[in-house]
């Protein structure tokens, strides 16, 4: 028996002590050892990802000199992975103490109380409706970072070639749809208009129509209504009419970018972070505040930056969210690089992003902001969009009328909200 | 046991170790918490909260459910008989003696051997609605071109398409194998009796291949029940849902929408499917299976 132990256990131990070994060397989201006499602050983020890390080690930098007790930590990560990294990272307790969410995030992450609450802020240097936006019950849970909007783009080149007048602000559904009828030219490719048909431009246009996403309680969807069809009626007769179908290419990554930047496109509606993306094209072109209906109602995206409420270090956590969203040298790292744009009530320190270059009227950027609409949010907001864009896809390809589309979307967002 | 047999066992599970420590910890472990997972709901966040056997229920009750095992049959119907029928014509063709067999046997094995997500992504572009080569083929041929994946209808079929061929070199190669294992003297034999070529492929080649065209269809069953990155490359279960498979479904759940607990129960259903059709297949195998 002794000899079993020795010639048994002895290799057996060895060898799960050296997997085990292996093992503990830890995920790459393990902070490391503290300094003495510091604290660290892990940030994690998506917004740097793809050329703004370096924008973002000038703030961590900025802030450190002013804070020489606290180190942060950056990790960025792309978009397209950050939320399930996100969700395990927050499941398995190795999240950063201070992270970055979507506005459509948040309330999925205030409501499984991953959050801590952040006292005494100081709102004055936020937009309110901003930081309004990062409010939970009435308590602050998160500090906005940034925001973007979309506007509509046009080719100043197509229009004048169909001798056909610019968009204003002014402009309605029904200018937009007759320009975009006359600046359709299939023979050539020449298409008049691109705007998704799906959930993102829904909201906003059923907005627009003066109608409601969800009852004010949130228990129930109100989207099935006569400015619901409205709204989905006139995203639905775009396609194929004055803007390519699925079937025809839409909906694959860059497929309206590159239309647009082919000068095969009049009108896009789209976010102006692709301001950067468009500097070298070869034709002229500019934006306008988005066409209402009823009313205007431009879409707006909000970043913001939330401390975990696992962090041991919620205190130094807040101070460097409040510097990365209310400091004046992340005003000037963002404005220096058309990075989305700082949440500032002080419209007079983004005065320099008027003149910062292509499109001429910037100003359109800050004028759809006097009616904007956030996504409607819910617990189970991923499930919604999915339910929605499979009801719109199937009314835009025909499969369904948009009445019964809208039906049965409604039917499955309220089973989500049941 | 002697003391030499025990000297030697534990060797033997020294030796075993570094295939038992993964299985252990990335399948064994990973069963069992899925199966306690399974009987909760959890958004992979909050604490779990213990709802027995709700999931199951709830997932059984369920019209996705149904929609996700219907779409992956539907697969399942239009692979299996693809990739056989292929493999099997490939494995008669490339057995004949003939100039560069070699290189063409690994010319049609070669995509066994790529990423799935490589070869997917090269479908896709090819099957491109507008843009794609089958379309303008099909197009100057004056034959009807396909939505592909842009079309309910033919988003299945385009995932089917692209698998069989994936798939076609691995049939190949295994129904080869069984081809060269078939006794000369049998098919001698035949011949000698007077049996035609056609003869000859339907009474002794075909049955004595039997144990090969079983294997192959066991394993392709069970991976087409578990077929995913395809899908999730070429269609993501769209357009409206019209090829969401179980698997797809599974990962929609836990990292999408945050039910980790039905995914679990999901993945559970599936592994009950899977080994019921299997148990199924072995106990038939009687019936037609011929061993030489």
């Amino acid at each position: 028996m002794r000899s079993f132990v020795r010639r048994t256990a002895v290799p057996v131990v060895a060898a799960l002590a050296l997997a085990l070994a292996a093992c503990s060397q830890g995920s790459a989201t393990r902070s490391d050892e503290p300094v003495a006499g510091k604290t660290t602050v892990r940030y994690m983020n998506f917004s740097a990802n793809d050329g703004h890390e370096k924008d973002l080690d000038a703030i961590k930098t900025a802030f450190e000199s002013a804070n020489p007790d606290i180190t942060v930590q950056i990790e960025t990560l792309p978009y397209a992975d950050y939320f399930t990294k996100l969700q395990t990272a927050v499941a398995g307790g190795t999240a950063g103490d201070a992270f970055e969410l979507n506005y459509e995030n948040f309330v999925t992450y205030t409501a499984n109380g991953s959050l801590a609450e952040l006292k005494g802020v100081d709102a004055a240097p936020y937009k309110p409706s901003l930081l309004d936006a990062f409010k939970a019950d009435g308590k602050q849970y998160g500090l906005p970072a940034s925001f973007s909007n979309v506007v509509l783009f046009y080719n100043k080149d197509l229009f004048a070639a169909a001798g056909v007048a610019p968009p204003t602000a002014s402009w309605t559904w029904a200018d937009e749809q007759a320009a975009a009828t006359k600046l359709t030219n299939k023979g050539n490719g020449v298409w008049g208009d691109y705007q998704p048909i799906s959930f993102f431009e829904f909201y906003k246009t059923l907005d627009q129509a003066g109608g409601e996403f969800l009852a004010p309680d949130k228990k129930s969807s109100t989207f099935n209504s006569d400015a619901g069809r409205k709204a989905a009626e006139f995203l639905v007769a775009k396609a194929g009419k004055t803007m390519p179908t699925e079937a025809q290419g839409a909906g694959t990554p860059d497929f309206d970018s590159k239309l647009f930047k082919d000068g095969k496109l009049a009108m896009w509606h789209s976010g102006i972070w692709m301001f950067s993306g468009l500097a070298d094209a070869k034709f002229d072109w500019d934006i306008a505040v988005e066409p209402g209906d009823t009313k205007k109602a431009s879409a707006m995206f909000t970043n913001g930056a939330v401390v975990s409420a696992a962090s041991k270090n919620q205190a130094a956590a807040q101070k460097w969210v409040t510097f990365l969203t209310s400091s004046d040298d992340m005003v000037k790292a963002r404005l220096a690089t058309s990075w989305e744009l700082p949440p500032v009530a002080d419209t007079g320190k983004v005065d320099s992003y008027l003149t910062a270059g292509k499109p001429a009227n910037r100003q359109a950027v800050f004028d759809s902001l006097d009616a904007t609409v956030l996504p409607p949010v819910i617990e189970r907001q991923q499930e919604m969009q999915d339910a929605v864009n499979k009801e719109l896809s199937a009314a835009a390809a025909g499969r369904k009328d948009v009445a019964t589309a809208l039906a049965d979307a409604q039917k499955a967002v309220d089973k989500l909200l049941a | 046991m002697s003391r030499r047999g025990w000297r030697n066992r534990g060797w033997v599970l020294f030796f075993l170790l570094p295939s038992a420590i993964p299985l252990v910890l990335f399948t064994a472990v990973p069963m069992v918490s899925s199966a306690w997972v399974s009987l909760n709901r959890w958004n992979l966040i909050s604490p779990m909260q213990w709802v027995g056997v709700d999931n199951y229920t709830h997932l059984l009750s369920d019209p996705a459910t149904r929609d996700v095992f219907a779409h992956t049959l539907v697969y399942c119907a239009g692979y299996l008989p693809l990739v056989f029928a292929g493999g099997l014509g490939l494995a008669l063709l490339l057995n004949q003696r003939m100039p560069g067999r070699a290189f063409f046997r690994a010319a049609y094995f070669l995509p066994v051997v790529t990423s799935w997500v490589v070869v997917a992504l090269v479908w896709k572009w090819l099957l491109n609605p507008s843009s794609g080569l089958v379309n303008s083929l099909l197009g100057a041929l004056g034959a009807p071109q396909p939505g592909w994946w842009t079309d309910p209808a033919w988003a299945l079929p385009a995932v089917i398409l692209a698998s069989a061929w994936k798939d076609l070199g691995f049939v190949m190669v295994i129904m080869l194998a069984g081809l060269q294992a078939i006794p000369q003297d049998v098919l001698e034999a035949a011949r000698t009796d007077g049996a035609g070529a056609w003869q000859r492929f339907w009474r002794v080649t075909l049955p004595l291949l039997s144990p090969s065209t079983f294997f192959v269809v066991v394993i392709s069953l069970i991976n087409g029940f578990q077929v995913f990155d395809q899908v999730y490359v070429m269609t993501g279960g769209g357009p409206s849902g019209s090829s969401q498979v179980v698997v797809g479904q599974i990962y929609d759940l836990t990292f999408r929408y945050g039910r980790a607990g039905e995914a679990s129960a999901l993945s559970w259903i599936l592994f009950a499917v899977i080994l019921l059709i299997t148990a199924v297949q072995v106990r038939g195998q009687r019936r037609w299976v011929h061993y030489a």
